[in-house]
C-alpha cells in the first residue's frame, strides 16, 4: 500500500431509484426543458417576418401547443409521482420528503454545515435523497402545485376538457388572469434556479462521495461502502417500514 | 322624477317608448338587439319584448361616489337610442347626481321618497368606489359619507349594480399607495346580490344589457366566479380579437411605428392585455360598434381587469418587479438570481477541492490502488 491511511472499500450494489422513479425522473426533465422554452417564448415572442399569409403560418400556435402537451405530461406525471411516494421502495417514499422526525431535521443540520458551509466534521453519507435534499424536493412539489394550479387556471377559460376547467377558481383567487399569469411566470424561475443548483450538487456528491451520484439516476444503483449497512446513523432519515420490499432487518430508531 | 309618497302606478316601459314617439319597429329592434346582447336564442325575443310591454318600469337609484362619470357616459352614448331615452331616462332614474333636475334638498327629497316608497324593489346602481380613509371625508354628499348613503340605500334594495372597475375593484383610486383607501361595493355591501360590471367604463350595451336582463327575468343574470354576468365576461379580449390570426402565426407589431403596426399584426408585444382580459369588446365593440381600442391600433390595457393599474404596465406584458427599478421586471430579477447562484455554486466548487482535498484525494489513491491491482 502506498499510504498508510489508505483502505480499500469493499462496494455493494444497491438499487436506489427503481425504474418508474428514473422514468419520472427524466420525463420530468423534459417536460420542463420545454415547458421553460416555450414559455419564455410566450411570455416575448420572437420578432419573426414573414411573406406569408397569417392563415398559412402557425408558429405561435405550435409553440402553445407544445407548452400544453408538455403541461399535460408534466401534471400527470407528478400525480404519478405522488403515488410511487406511497407504493415505492423506501427511498422513494414520502416520508423522505417532509422533516417529520428530530433526526430529519438534524441530518438537514448536518447537511447544511458538512455539505454547504463546508465547515469541519464527520462526512455524512445518505444512500437516497439526503434529508437537505428531500426537504428541497418537497418545496418543488409545491411549486409543482402552484405551476399547475395556475397554468391550468389559465388555460381552463378556453379549454373544452372538464379536467382543466376544474381549474377555473384558480385565476378568481388572484384577482384575475393578469396576476394569476404573472404567479406563473415568477414561479417558473425557481424551476430554473433549482435545475442549476441540482445539476451541480450532483457532480458534486458524485466528485466528493464516489459512489455514483450521477449514473444512479441511469441504471438505479449507488455503490456504497459495506460498513454503513451495519451503521444505523446512516439509514434513511425518516424510518421507514421496508418489510414488504426487502428481508433486511427492520431498523430502530437511534437513541 | 316624482315627489309625492304614495306610491303611483308606474308605467310599463313600452308605454314610456310609444310616449317618447318611437315606433313599435324601433321598439322591436331594441328588443332583438338587447336579447343578442344578453346572450339569449332568437327565440328569447318574444319574452323581453313581453317583458317590456307588460312590466313595470324598474325604480333605479343611481348613486356617483369616487369615479370620473365615464359609466353614464358610455351609457347615454349606447347604440340604440331607446337605451339612453328609456333605460336611462325613464327607467325612472329616481335619483342620480350627473343626470338629474333637482338638486339640494329636493334632490335628497327624491331619493328617500324613492327608497321608501318603493322598498325592496328598486335596483341600486352605484357608479365609483367608497373611500374609507380618514372615517370617509373624502367624498361627501349631503353632509353623509359615501359608505353612509351606501349603507342606507343598500338596504332596501332587490339588486346591486357595480357599475364599471371602480365600483367592481376600486380601479385607480385604489391603485397604490390607495391614499383613500377607495374600496369596491361588493366588500362593503353584506348580503345583497352584488352584479360587478367592471370596465373603465363598460361598454354601453352591456349596462343596458343587464339592466334589461333583470327586468325581463326578475333576477340577476348568471355571474362568474368574480361576480360578473358570464354573457358579456367569459371570453376573452384576446379570443375575440381580430388580429388573433396574427397572434398565431407569430406575427407582431415591435413598436408602433414600424411596417408590423402600418400591417395590423398582432399588439401582444407592445403589451396587450387582451390575453387576460375578460371582456365583450371585441364582439361589440364601442360608440355603435364603429370600434375598439385593438382596431384603433392600442393593444388593450385591461380595464376591466383587477388591479390593472398595479399588475401590468400599459406596453409591457410583464410587470414591474418592486424594490428593482422601474424598468425590471420578473425576469431581471430571475437574471440577477442566476448570476447570484452560478457565482456561489463557483465558489463552493472551489471551496470543496480545498476544504474536502483529503477526502477527494483518498478517493482517488483509493481508484488508483484498484487500477494498480488489475493486471491488464
Amino acid at each position: 500500500m502506498k499510504t498508510n491511511y489508505l483502505h480499500v472499500h469493499r462496494l455493494r450494489r444497491v438499487y436506489v431509484w427503481e425504474l418508474p422513479v428514473r422514468y419520472y425522473h427524466w420525463l420530468n426533465a423534459l417536460a420542463i426543458i420545454a415547458l421553460i422554452i416555450t414559455g419564455f417564448l410566450i411570455a416575448s415572442p420572437l420578432a419573426l417576418q414573414s411573406n406569408q399569409e397569417a392563415t398559412n403560418r402557425f408558429v405561435m400556435g405550435w409553440v402553445r401547443v407544445i407548452h400544453f402537451i408538455a403541461a399535460y405530461i408534466f401534471f400527470f406525471n407528478f400525480l404519478f409521482r405522488i403515488y410511487w411516494g406511497f407504493a415505492g421502495n423506501k427511498y422513494a417514499n414520502w416520508k423522505q420528503f417532509i422533516p417529520t422526525s428530530k433526526k430529519f431535521i438534524k441530518e438537514m443540520w448536518t447537511v447544511f454545515k458538512i455539505d454547504i458551509l463546508m465547515l469541519r466534521g464527520k462526512e455524512h453519507i445518505s444512500i437516497g435523497h439526503n434529508a437537505m435534499a428531500g426537504f428541497i424536493y418537497f418545496l418543488t412539489f409545491w411549486a409543482f402545485l402552484i405551476q399547475c394550479l395556475t397554468g391550468f387556471g389559465l388555460y381552463a377559460s378556453t379549454a373544452t376538457w372538464w379536467l382543466p376547467k376544474l381549474f377555473s377558481w384558480v385565476p378568481t383567487l388572484f384577482g384575475g388572469d393578469i396576476l394569476t399569469r404573472q404567479v406563473h411566470h415568477w414561479t417558473m424561475w425557481f424551476f430554473i434556479l433549482f435545475a442549476v443548483i441540482h445539476v451541480y450538487l450532483v457532480f458534486y456528491h458524485d466528485y466528493v462521495e464516489g459512489r455514483g451520484e450521477i449514473s444512479s439516476m441511469g441504471g438505479g444503483w449507488k455503490f456504497i461502502e459495506e460498513d454503513v449497512f451495519h451503521d444505523e446513523e446512516f439509514h434513511t432519515p425518516n424510518k421507514h417500514d421496508s418489510n414488504r420490499h426487502k428481508p433486511k432487518k427492520t431498523t430502530t430508531d437511534e437513541s | 322624477m316624482s315627489n309625492e309618497l304614495v306610491p303611483t302606478k308606474q308605467p310599463t316601459y313600452y308605454e314610456e317608448v310609444e310616449r317618447k314617439g318611437y315606433s313599435r319597429r324601433d321598439f322591436l329592434q331594441f328588443v332583438s338587439m338587447m336579447t343578442a346582447f344578453i346572450g339569449l336564442e332568437n327565440s328569447a325575443i318574444g319574452q323581453v319584448a313581453k317583458a317590456l310591454e307588460t312590466k313595470p318600469r324598474v325604480p333605479v337609484i343611481w348613486l356617483h361616489f369616487q369615479e370620473c362619470t365615464c359609466c353614464s357616459e358610455s351609457f347615454i352614448r349606447s347604440s340604440h337610442p331607446i337605451v339612453a331615452d328609456i333605460l336611462l331616462d325613464k327607467i325612472s332614474l329616481d335619483y342620480t347626481e350627473t343626470l338629474m333636475a333637482a338638486s339640494g334638498f329636493q334632490a335628497e327629497e327624491a331619493m328617500q321618497n324613492t327608497m321608501k316608497k318603493y322598498k325592496g324593489e328598486y335596483i341600486l346602481c352605484v357608479e365609483g368606489s367608497v373611500p374609507m380613509g380618514a372615517d370617509g371625508v373624502y367624498c361627501m354628499i349631503g353632509g353623509k359619507t359615501s359608505l353612509q348613503i351606501l349603507e342606507e340605500a343598500a338596504e332596501g334594495a332587490k339588486a346591486i349594480i357595480a357599475w364599471g372597475s371602480c365600483a367592481s375593484n376600486g380601479c385607480v383610486q385604489a391603485a397604490k399607495p390607495n391614499p383613500t383607501q377607495a374600496t369596491p361595493i361588493h366588500k362593503l355591501v353584506k348580503g345583497k346580490p352584488v352584479i360587478k360590471v367592471p370596465g373603465c367604463p363598460p361598454i354601453g350595451e352591456v349596462m343596458a344589457g343587464v339592466i334589461v336582463h333583470l327586468v325581463t327575468f326578475d333576477r340577476i343574470p348568471e355571474l362568474d366566479g368574480l361576480g360578473r354576468p358570464k354573457a358579456f365576461y367569459s371570453k376573452r379580449v384576446h379570443d375575440t380579437c381580430y388580429r388573433r390570426p396574427f397572434y398565431d402565426a407569430g406575427l407582431y407589431v415591435e413598436s408602433f411605428d414600424d411596417a408590423n403596426a402600418r400591417k395590423g399584426y398582432c399588439l401582444y408585444k407592445v403589451g396587450c392585455k387582451g390575453p387576460s382580459t375578460y371582456n365583450a369588446c371585441g364582439v361589440m365593440k364601442w360608440n355603435n360598434g364603429t370600434s375598439f381600442p385593438i382596431q384603433s391600433g392600442h393593444g388593450c390595457i385591461g380595464c376591466s381587469e383587477e388591479n390593472y393599474w398595479d399588475n401590468g404596465r400599459l406596453y409591457d406584458r410583464a410587470s414591474s418587479f418592486a424594490g428593482f427599478g422601474i424598468e425590471a421586471n420578473a425576469d431581471t430579477f430571475g437574471k440577477v438570481a442566476l448570476g447570484v447562484t452560478g457565482a456561489a455554486l463557483a465558489g463552493h466548487a472551489v471551496m470543496t477541492n480545498v476544504k474536502k482535498k483529503k477526502l477527494i484525494r483518498n478517493l482517488e489513491d483509493e481508484g488508483k490502488q484498484s487500477e494498480h491491482e488489475l493486471k491488464s
